[in-house]
């Protein structure tokens, strides 16, 4: 971990620098693994957010249906939204860790002038 | 025997204080330049940033007001909890990495990257302190009924003395700790939160031999009014197309204004890298999943043990249907000490949140717009945070006790919804959309901000009914209390349709910049080492 003061004027790579790394097959590549990941995942997480509410405001026979004792359809819907939301993280932080950080940190090295 | 004794409380409470007190003290002695006083030195790991957001989000709204919710009107208190929680998956997916990235102290740090400074800066601005202002309103207003439960202070005047104490205590954690001090006090407070929930939720579950469906049927049997609905949505929002529509654009809002409040945004700088940024997102994501698990059973346990008519006859209402429960449980010792860990929640979110406005103001207005960027990391920085942290402390008593006793329910409602129209819209444009522009951002979060507090005022919540701000006035044009199903729309489009109007043709060589930075990590504010 680097643990000098940041000074902006020393260190900073140039303007140049930050629209040829933009245009990189690299930087394209990581751009992509990221952006095809959060962005479904973002809109499936927020439509299955979106159904379990409508479903807990609109259809209060069907969420109220018993299962097992006084568990209910609802409460289960309810609790697979946090078994959701765990697995999501979890999944997220696989994929970041294995696709994104290494490519990352290979630019970042490469615009920062092989580490200081 | 089973009585609520305000001495042990305020005792328990008093050993918290000096407790934090000292270790804000011991923290404060590397404080030195403004990375230090506003972002920590970026020095927190992830497990222990993420300890602090926990301890920032779970505010007593969501502690009292979930599990009392819960406990009053069953399931439709659980679906609170569920907006709150998906919501971490925005900043965890699309905001915290990025941010950490490309910003220092404040969210118009990102926001003004590849915009013109000024404007952009005095917009994120005064968005940051809105949403930080209403939200310190309503912690601050609910400190004066929790004071009513706990300490059996029922006076105005005695309630007015305690809640200028708390802001005191408040500014003094600001003032001396800076945000290492801050992060302390949020640290300890969540770990004594999430301890002291797990006892009494195990508690609650071993009387009803850890079966979760006896505990439901025991509070369906103690409710004899609500019955089985307690089980079911609907028991309070379900009951006309309106309140179930308000309910739809409160959900809205829960799941979108997290990641839009400054001071969760705020929070992901206090760590050394995007990576450490990402790592405290999973760490809060489950710590605060778990905890609403447990005001789960808290809720329908208080339902059960305490009974809806005792809820409603103690002062604060659905509020003390948690510290009953403890009460119920453990007696008076068990009380003290969740009312502590309840007074200590108020603080710790409030030294939040008036960090959070102080450095927007220092860093955004006075360094940037006033001072044009030269006073940027100078001493003047920290000390003008430190004079607007007493001011916004000042202001928050005495709204706090103007507040007191009000309806302030909408206050927060506000906070998110605001952070959900003005905020949220920008920040994912100005990170994933090339085109967006100064003109897209100023027209996203001022008109955010206006759609949001003008539909806010003419709502049911602030005038023409009983429950209302005003309930002799009535200007309640706009049915619903919740603005997000309208204001949050509005503000993407504006946002968008200032863009396109426009014809700045936004600077390609920042947004280069911005989007390698906020994807490598390259030329990120590093931590520093003492």
């Amino acid at each position: 971990m680097s643990t000098v003061e940041h000074t902006p004027s020393e260190s900073e790579p140039d303007a140049q620098k930050w629209v040829e790394v933009q245009a990189s097959d690299d930087f394209a590549q990581l751009k992509s693994r990221l952006r095809k990941f959060v962005f479904p995942v973002s809109g499936l997480f927020l439509a299955w957010y979106l159904l379990y509410v409508l479903l807990a405001d609109y259809a209060h026979g069907f969420m109220s249906t018993k299962v097992i004792g006084n568990i209910n359809v609802g409460l289960i819907f309810g609790l697979l939204q946090f078994v959701s939301t765990f697995v999501i993280t979890t999944l997220y932080v696989r994929h970041a860790n294995k696709n994104l950080d290494p490519l990352a940190e290979k630019l970042r090295n490469e615009i920062e002038g092989g580490g200081k | 025997m089973n009585e609520s004794s305000p001495i042990l409380n305020i005792s328990i409470f008093g050993v918290f204080v000096l407790v934090t007190l000292f270790v804000v003290i011991r923290a404060s002695r590397n404080t030195k330049t403004a990375a230090d006083y506003l972002a920590a030195g970026r020095a927190f790991t992830g497990p222990q940033n993420g300890i602090a957001i926990a301890g920032d989000y779970l505010s007593a709204a969501s502690f009292l007001g979930i599990a009392g919710a819960i406990a009053l009107n069953g399931y439709d208190g659980f679906l609170y909890s569920i907006g709150f929680l998906v919501a971490w998956l925005i900043a965890l997916l699309l905001v915290a990495e990025l941010l950490r990235n490309t910003g220092k102290y404040t969210m118009g740090d990102v926001l003004s990257f590849r915009m013109r400074q000024r404007p952009v800066r005095a917009a994120a601005a005064t968005s940051t302190m809105a949403v930080s202002f209403f939200y310190l309103l309503a912690q601050m207003a609910g400190a004066g009924g929790l004071v009513a439960l706990l300490l059996g202070i029922t006076g105005a005047g005695g309630q007015a003395l305690v809640i200028a104490v708390v802001g005191a205590l408040m500014i003094a954690y600001v003032l001396i700790g800076g945000m290492k001090g801050t992060t302390w006090v949020q640290i300890i407070k969540a770990v004594l939160l999430i301890a002291g929930a797990g006892i009494m939720t195990v508690w609650v579950l071993g009387k009803y031999g850890f079966n979760l469906s006896s505990v439901l049927g025991a509070a369906v049997d103690a409710a004899p009014k609500a019955g089985e609905k307690l089980l079911g949505p609907g028991l309070q929002y379900g009951k006309t197309g309106t309140s179930k529509l308000d309910f739809l654009s409160l959900a809205l809002a829960l799941v979108l204004g997290t990641a839009g409040l400054p001071h969760i945004l705020m929070r992901f700088y206090t760590v050394p890298t995007a990576k450490e940024a990402r790592r405290s997102v999973v760490w809060a994501i489950w710590l605060i999943g778990i905890f609403y698990l447990f005001t789960l059973v808290l809720g329908y346990g208080a339902g059960a043990l305490v009974g809806p008519d005792r809820i409603n006859a103690a002062p604060g209402k659905a509020n003390s249907a948690a510290p009953l429960l403890a009460l119920e449980l453990g007696g008076p010792i068990l009380l003290g000490l969740i009312a502590a860990v309840a007074f200590a929640t108020i603080l710790a979110v409030v030294a939040g949140l008036t960090i959070t406005a102080s450095a927007s103001f220092a860093h955004d207005i006075y360094a940037n717009i006033i001072k044009k960027g030269q006073a940027e990391d100078k001493d003047s920085e920290v000390k003008v945070a430190r004079i607007t942290a007493i001011v916004i402390g000042l202001v928050s008593i005495g709204g706090g006790i103007i507040a007191n006793g009000q309806n302030i329910a909408f206050l927060v409602a506000l906070a998110f919804a605001v952070a959900a129209s003005a905020n949220l819209p920008t920040i994912l444009y100005s990170l994933f959309w090339k085109r967006f522009n100064t003109s897209g951002a100023l027209w996203s979060i001022y008109g955010g901000l206006a759609v949001t507090i003008t539909l806010i005022v003419l709502s049911p919540a602030v005038s023409g009914t009983p429950t209302s701000m005003f309930k002799n006035a009535d200007f309640d044009l706009f049915p619903l209390s919740n603005p997000g199903i309208v204001s949050i729309p509005v503000a993407f489009l504006l946002g968008y349709v200032g863009t396109i109007l426009s014809k700045d043709k936004a600077d390609p060589v920042k947004q280069a910049e911005m989007e390698v930075r906020s994807l490598t990590g390259a030329g990120a504010e590093k931590a520093i080492a003492h």
